[in-house]
């Protein structure tokens, strides 16, 4: 277990060591208003995750895996606290900002894959590579898809595609950027065990192959566990790193 | 890849997921339906122009007493428009022993520039159509005019010191219907032969007019030309002010396809509204994931933007296409009810089709495209997140802007864009609120109805907001359809009544007082009912109020026209002080008993007999608006030395689209009685007793009856043709109705694909579920078509009695037709629509996730 994890009762400073850190948090706090008044859905959570690990997000629904996760994304702006991610400090940044950030250092993998039903599996892995304006973008595409095992499907339409078949792509569309973090979202919680399991063997692999930092959000414990690290929320406090 | 290069490879692939190709196709749908139409009234409007030019034979005509003003030749000749000549002038012809006053009008070569010349080879025979003039030395003779000489045709006749060989009969000029003016039968003679005759001397009386015709462009520069260079005593005349009733004709008929083409173009508003919102509803989550990997909010605008700009350009070339082949087919289908070739449309329709594209789309698309902008890029991880919603300004502001653009390039009459817009504004905010107000109430339904029923009130209910957008757009598109039933009506009925079938055909004029009877006791010999004679008086006006002419001119000067009022109001405008000016110098009046017919009194009071009110006279209430008098005003005549003054007892609005003899000013019965020249009268012969005319000139020679059938004919041909395309018109925009209608329906198909799969799997029977759709459908339908009549009812009243100038009568069976269209479009249409819907196999949709 890596010590870089701060409980709420510990100092919020930056500990020696955490500048190696490809993504990092500061007393990050999310609040919502709700009919029923301000809601805290994160609560000072500081956390550091160094470059090349695998960490898991667990806890109960409502436990705030998935905002943190946006928050660490930069897909979303904390109500206070700060979010560093491959140095740059996402919370000082607009979203454009952000979103320049996560073209250049972020993958994506989601529970409900969200492959464009009108675009081919090819086409899908080739989106964010021509949205970056790479010209290469089917070559490179179709090499990712081979690591993956579905070269041969490349032509194939999501709906043409069995659940595991479409989270597969949605892996290579992930790792076609080289992005120095993925972060995956209850990546098995669509499918059966057994597809599961290999498509958590898939992300492993390529995880270790192109020594990405990978963060998973899941509430499987057993997938959690493969995790060199497990952070653990609770009404939205982290509760064990 | 470039943005650019990225939005037309993402347009390609988008094409496949099918949203693109709805929005695409209710806009092509919207241009075709926008471009048929505008081809087809440039066509036509281009053809009655033509038409109208024949009524002129003409484009231009510039009259003047004096001899031809050549510089006006030669700048025409030097623009390379044609010219044609014609001096008319009153002369006695001589045949034999028989003598007759007739019109002679020595025409140059040119002559007719526009229409065609009526001839036949024997008085009764077939009519031949020619563009040309007789040759030297030979004459064309009014059938009327043969007869009064007792001559036919090959006879040799006198015209001062010439001789002339009549060779043909002239039935119909073009030109002799622009005014009533030249009412002696005419004798058609060339030019070239006209110093042999020696008839025109130093002082002699003769109207010599230029005509011109040329390109629409030539006509335009010409015009303005003229205006520039106009000689004191010339009279302009364009195909604009041909005639009242023509021009009249053609300002409703302009109005209307205008008001037509607009309709066509809110539809299409509405289609692509409905069709961008669901495109980009669905592009939401695609937009979320693009932005997870990195677009950023520009991007993503520019990329969509530019799809946005491709779908504009495919569908106004391509809907340019088929918009143009439309109105070439129906044009093919009508060639013979058109009568001739319709002449080739200009480049306009492109322009304005492809500009209205470009409009429409971005007033209404981008609002859907900017909200797609601002989709939050968590929501790839809480599809619940919802872009912050725009700026309701921002959206109806962008949406109004234009129309509004749209609708003025289209109308260009201010006072009508307006009034159009504030009607459908109030409208819409109409339809809104009781959409609204319906859907808040339903509740109440709910729970007294069958289950069918109560799935289809439902569902109104629960889709709330998007229920009152789709009550409103149907409400709009069947209103729009309904006032184009409201306003076509009243125009061709307005059309109808102008010109009934009974119509007068016979103008007779110069009857002396002492043949009133025997002309009165000669139709009822030939048992045709008695005409009513009028009797004609001619006068100066001296005093107005005791102030002598001159002086009441200089305190009341000329109303010029107003730049930027609307072209109907400065018509007005014009004609009033050209009856002002008629009025004001040597006038034509008369007096009568009763209120003649097509005539209304608008205030004062009218006289009865004997009711000691004095010497009283009524005025024609534009005459009056221009003269500056009032009921009440005296004003004083000199009917040839002697001095007769008049109090003004009532004003009254004229038809003088009647054909009837009618006044500008006329007196109570008694006070010019004494003075009266002549009478004339005006009167309906039928076709099969025409042979009473011509024992009617052999019994009064000296009277002059005038066969105005041909100048209905003409002007009714004139009618027919605009008619025609107004129907034509109206059956497109019904189309494109039906079209977005359907569309809208299309909308949400998906959402209902899956609704109705899931009552199914529920249990319900099909039968049930295609009840509650229909039943849904059905009281959309309903409400749609209540809203949609009143708001048509409200929107005719206001085109009526404002620029359509029309009289407008509430029809209550408007409703009725609203309500029966609602529910047979809405109803009919929704449920057909979503037929295969409720057919497909629960299972399917299911396993596809809706």
């Amino acid at each position: 277990m890596n010590l870089a994890i701060h409980t709420p009762n510990e100092s919020a400073k930056p500990v020696a060591g955490l500048k190696d850190s490809v993504l990092r948090t500061e007393g990050l706090t999310k609040e919502v208003t709700s009919p029923e008044g301000r809601l805290t859905i994160l609560s000072d959570v500081t956390i550091a995750i160094p470059a090349g690990q695998t960490a898991a997000i667990i806890g109960t629904s409502g436990a705030g895996k998935s905002t943190l996760l946006a928050l660490l994304a930069g897909l979303d702006e904390p109500s206070s606290g700060k979010v560093w991610l491959n140095q740059a400090e996402l919370t000082a940044l607009d979203e454009d900002g952000r979103a320049a950030v996560r073209a250049k250092h972020v993958g994506f993998v989601f529970q409900s894959f969200h492959l464009v039903p009108s675009l081919t599996a090819i086409e899908n892995v080739m989106l964010p590579l021509e949205l970056a304006g790479q010209s290469n973008a089917r070559q490179a595409a179709l090499e990712v898809l081979d690591k993956v095992g579905l070269a041969p499907r490349a032509g194939h339409y999501p709906r043409q595609l069995s659940g595991g078949e479409q989270q597969r792509v949605a892996i290579a569309r992930a790792f076609v950027t080289k992005p120095a973090i993925l972060f995956a979202d209850e990546p098995t919680g669509n499918l059966d065990a057994a597809t599961g399991e290999r498509i958590i063997q898939l992300l492993f692999e390529l995880n270790r192959a192109t020594n990405t930092t990978l963060v998973l959000v899941t509430h499987d414990k057993a997938i959690a566990e493969r995790c060199e690290r497990v952070i653990k929320l609770d009404a939205g406090k982290v509760v064990s790193a | 890849m470039n943005t650019i290069r990225f939005a037309f490879v993402n347009f390609a692939r988008d094409w496949k997921s099918g949203e693109q190709a709805v929005i695409a196709m209710a806009l092509l749908v919207a241009v075709a339906a926008l471009t048929a139409i505008a081809f087809f009234t440039n066509r036509i409007s281009l053809g009655v122009e033509q038409q109208a030019g024949e009524v002129l034979a003409a484009d231009i005509r510039v009259e003047s007493p004096e001899a031809f003003y050549e510089p006006h030749a030669k700048h025409a000749t030097d623009m390379g428009m044609q010219v044609a000549r014609t001096v008319v002038f009153p002369s006695v012809v001589l045949s034999g022993e028989h003598s007759a006053l007739a019109a002679l009008r020595a025409v140059s070569t040119t002559y007719p520039l526009r229409g065609r010349v009526k001839l036949s080879q024997t008085l009764d025979g077939e009519i031949e159509e020619v563009q040309a003039a007789p040759a030297a030395g030979e004459v064309w003779v009014d059938p009327r005019l043969l007869a009064q000489l007792s001559a036919n045709i090959g006879d040799t006749i006198e015209l001062g010191r010439g001789k002339f060989k009549v060779t043909k009969a002239l039935v119909a000029r073009p030109d002799q219907g622009s005014q009533f003016v030249d009412m002696a039968p005419g004798v058609l003679m060339p030019l070239e032969s006209l110093p042999q005759t020696e008839l025109i001397q130093p002082g002699s009386r003769a109207a010599y007019a230029l005509l011109f015709s040329g390109t629409p462009t030539q006509v335009a520069a010409y015009r303005d030309y003229l205006k520039a260079n106009r000689q004191t005593s010339e009279r302009i005349t364009s195909i604009a002010d041909a005639s009242p009733q023509l021009r009249e004709s053609m300002d409703r008929a302009g109005n209307f396809l205008n008001l037509a083409s607009m309709v066509s173009v809110l539809l299409s508003a509405i289609a692509v509204a409905m069709a961008a919102r669901r495109y980009a509803t669905k592009r939401l989550d695609i937009v979320a994931l693009m932005k997870s990997m990195g677009a950023s909010q520009a991007r993503v605008l520019a990329i969509y933007l530019v799809q946005l700009l491709i779908i504009a350009v495919l569908a106004s070339v391509i809907g340019t296409v088929l918009g143009y082949l439309a109105q070439e087919g129906l044009a093919f289908l009508l060639k013979d009810l058109l009568r001739g070739e319709l002449p080739t449309p200009t480049l306009e329709p492109v322009f304005l089709g492809v500009a209205t594209a470009f409009t429409v789309l971005l007033g209404f698309a981008l609002p859907p495209l900017l909200q797609l902008k601002r989709v939050p890029p968590v929501r790839v991880l809480r599809r619940d997140v919802e872009a912050p919603p725009l700026h309701y300004l921002l959206i109806y502001g962008l949406a109004i802007a234009a129309v509004i653009a749209v609708v003025a390039t289209i109308v260009r009459d201010a006072a009508l864009v307006r009034q159009v817009v504030y009607g459908l504004a109030a409208t819409f905010a109409v339809l809104y609120l009781s959409g609204w107000l319906l859907v808040r109430s339903l509740s109440v339904v709910r729970g007294r109805v069958g289950v069918s029923w109560r799935y289809g009130v439902a569902n109104i209910a629960r889709r709330g907001r998007e229920s009152v957008v789709q009550i409103v757009a149907f409400g709009l598109g069947l209103m729009v359809l309904l006032l184009l039933m409201v306003v076509r009506n009243d125009l061709l009925n307005n059309w109808r009544m102008s010109l009934p079938d009974d119509a007068p055909n016979q103008f007779i004029i110069n009857i002396q007082p002492s043949q009133v009877e025997n002309v009165r006791e000669f139709f009822v010999a030939q048992g045709i009912a008695p005409p009513t004679l009028s009797p004609m008086a001619s006068a100066r006006m001296t005093h107005i109020n005791d102030m002598p002419i001159a002086e009441w001119r200089k305190k009341y000067p000329r109303r010029n026209p107003i730049e930027g009022d609307s072209n109907a109001a400065n018509d007005e405008r014009r004609a009033n002080e050209n009856a002002r000016n008629a009025s004001e110098r040597q006038a034509n009046l008369s007096w009568v008993d009763a209120l003649p017919e097509g005539n209304k009194i608008v205030a004062g009071k009218w006289w009865s007999a004997n009711d000691g009110g004095g010497a009283r006279l009524s005025v024609e209430q534009g005459t009056a608006l221009a003269m500056h008098v009032k009921i009440g005003d005296r004003i004083t005549y000199d009917f040839a030395g002697e001095s007769i003054t008049a109090t003004i007892s009532s004003l009254r609005e004229v038809k003088w689209d009647s054909f009837r003899p009618n006044y500008f000013v006329v007196f109570s019965p008694g006070v010019i009685d004494h003075a009266v020249g002549t009478y004339i009268t005006s009167m309906h012969v039928p076709t099969t007793k025409r042979a009473t005319m011509r024992e009617f000139m052999r019994r009064f020679p000296e009277v002059t009856a005038i066969d105005i059938d041909a100048v209905i004919s003409q002007v009714r041909s004139v009618m027919d043709k605009v008619s025609l395309a107004v129907e034509y018109v109206s059956s497109f925009t019904l189309l494109a109705g039906i079209t977005v209608l359907f569309a809208a329906i299309q909308a949400t198909r998906d959402e209902r694909r899956y609704e109705s799969a899931m009552l199914r799997t529920l249990g319900a029977s099909r039968r049930v579920v295609l009840l509650g759709v229909a039943s849904e459908f059905g009281v959309l339908g309903i409400l749609s078509g209540v809203l949609a009549a009143t708001g048509a009812t409200a929107v005719g009243y206001l085109l009526a009695t404002g620029p359509f100038n029309l009289e407008y009568s509430f029809d209550f069976t408007i409703w009725a037709l609203g309500i029966v269209a609602g529910i047979m479009l809405v109803g009919g249409v929704g449920t057909l629509a979503t037929y295969s819907v409720v057919n497909a196999p629960p299972v399917q949709t299911l396993r596809r996730g809706g």
